[in-house]
């Protein structure tokens, strides 16, 4: 395992969690779509409408964002901008900090405000915060993480032949 | 820090090309882009300057096969090589799995490959992550120009290897991708050391581009196994 870099995993238990999370902000808030995206770039889920643009390269955009936003925060003497706002003329994106490992993103269109978004977001927040702090928690408490690769250094090789 | 999704039964890693600026780390991805079966990569997103030099980053999204049923997928990324840029750079390397060091072989740009090279150094250490215990591999990458420094050399100056201090992993261990040579070796000194395995190419042919790819997502795999 690289130093520093360590590698998280949830099961489908988390994952059902966290869509019945998204979703009833969604229902509570009239928004489109939700993605959660880890702060390393990767996609986690995506909840709502389909989105109709390609989400990988979405959530990698998203953690670039958040992670200059961050630095610009800190050169202005603030330690984080905890959530960012950008308006469209049609479709607008609101991105929150959850347990600063991920980060959420809400597409919204005219349906809804950001009033409203901002004031459900806030459960959605918490919940979502709780889930992946147990969640990071219980990868720090498993000495050996279930591992599901182990052993598989024959097979590992003929990928690659 | 790779991810497994146990819902999607996917397994995300992410890699990352540095170097120094207009070494042929872009060029790497375009040529990866432009040989992968378009139904196992993404778009290849660039965030890039009109004149085309990397601004922040570029990314692109590959698929290399299936382990245990669980599809693995790596997220290639470039850094600017501009000195200037290394506030962006630097946030790049968060969550970063594997490295591969994109050097470019004329003599007349050592300097900006051993630049290149210690800045990767640092901004590793100020995350916290020891490039000598995780996947890294080297890439000396512009052999067909006709002032290209010896490999000896390059690898002197840019790879001459670490110190070795565990007693089990002090033994011989061969390159397997050169015959005749070491990965970890004694030394003359005495003193035990170990070299990132190292790959010579023309990105703008391709030549290099895939051995290099595989080799670190092979080490990024064998971390998880």
């Amino acid at each position: 395992m690289p130093v520093g870099a360590a590698s998280w995993s949830f099961t489908e238990d988390d994952y059902g969690a966290i869509l019945r999370s998204l979703q009833q902000f969604l229902y509570d808030s009239n928004a489109r779509s939700a993605l959660l995206v880890d702060r390393s770039g990767q996609l986690v889920a995506t909840v709502g409408e389909p989105p109709q643009f390609d989400p990988t390269a979405f959530a990698t955009l998203t953690a670039a964002d958040f992670s200059a936003n961050d630095q610009l925060a800190r050169l202005i003497g603030e330690t984080e901008f905890n959530s960012l706002f950008h308006q469209g003329e049609q479709e607008s994106m609101y991105l929150v900090d959850i347990a600063r490992r991920v980060i959420l993103v809400i597409l919204f269109d005219n349906r809804t405000t950001l009033g409203l978004v901002r004031l459900k977001v806030k459960h959605a927040v918490e919940e979502l915060t709780r889930l992946f702090a147990e969640m990071f928690q219980r990868g720090r408490d498993q000495a050996n993480p279930p591992n599901i690769l182990a052993g598989a250094e024959d097979e590992i090789d003929r990928l690659f032949q | 820090m790779s991810m497994i999704n146990y819902a999607s039964r996917e397994i995300n890693c992410k890699i990352v090309y540095y170097g120094p600026g207009l070494g042929g780390k872009t060029t790497n991805l375009e040529h990866v882009y432009g040989r992968v079966q378009p139904n196992t990569r993404g778009k290849l997103i660039s965030l890039a300057t009109e004149t085309e030099r990397t601004l922040f980053f570029d990314f692109l999204p590959v698929d290399l096969g299936t382990i245990r049923g669980f599809k693995t997928r790596f997220h290639l990324y470039t850094v600017p090589g501009q000195v200037y840029y290394n506030a962006s750079r630097k946030l790049i390397l968060k969550g970063v799995d594997g490295i591969v060091y994109v050097a470019d072989s004329q003599l007349e740009r050592m300097e900006a490959n051993l630049e290149a090279m210690q800045n990767l150094y640092d901004n590793m250490q100020e995350y916290g992550y020891d490039l000598t215990t995780m996947p890294f591999v080297v890439q000396y990458n512009k052999r067909d120009l006709p002032n290209a420094a010896p490999v000896t050399e390059l690898q002197g100056a840019l790879n001459p290897g670490w110190e070795v201090r565990e007693p089990p992993k002090q033994r011989v261990t061969p390159d397997p991708y050169h015959a005749g040579e070491n990965l970890i070796e004694q030394i003359t000194s005495g003193e035990w050391v170990e070299r990132a395995p190292y790959f010579e190419a023309v990105a703008v042919t391709g030549e290099g581009v895939f051995d290099t790819l595989k080799a670190v997502s092979k080490l990024v795999l064998k971390t998880l196994a």
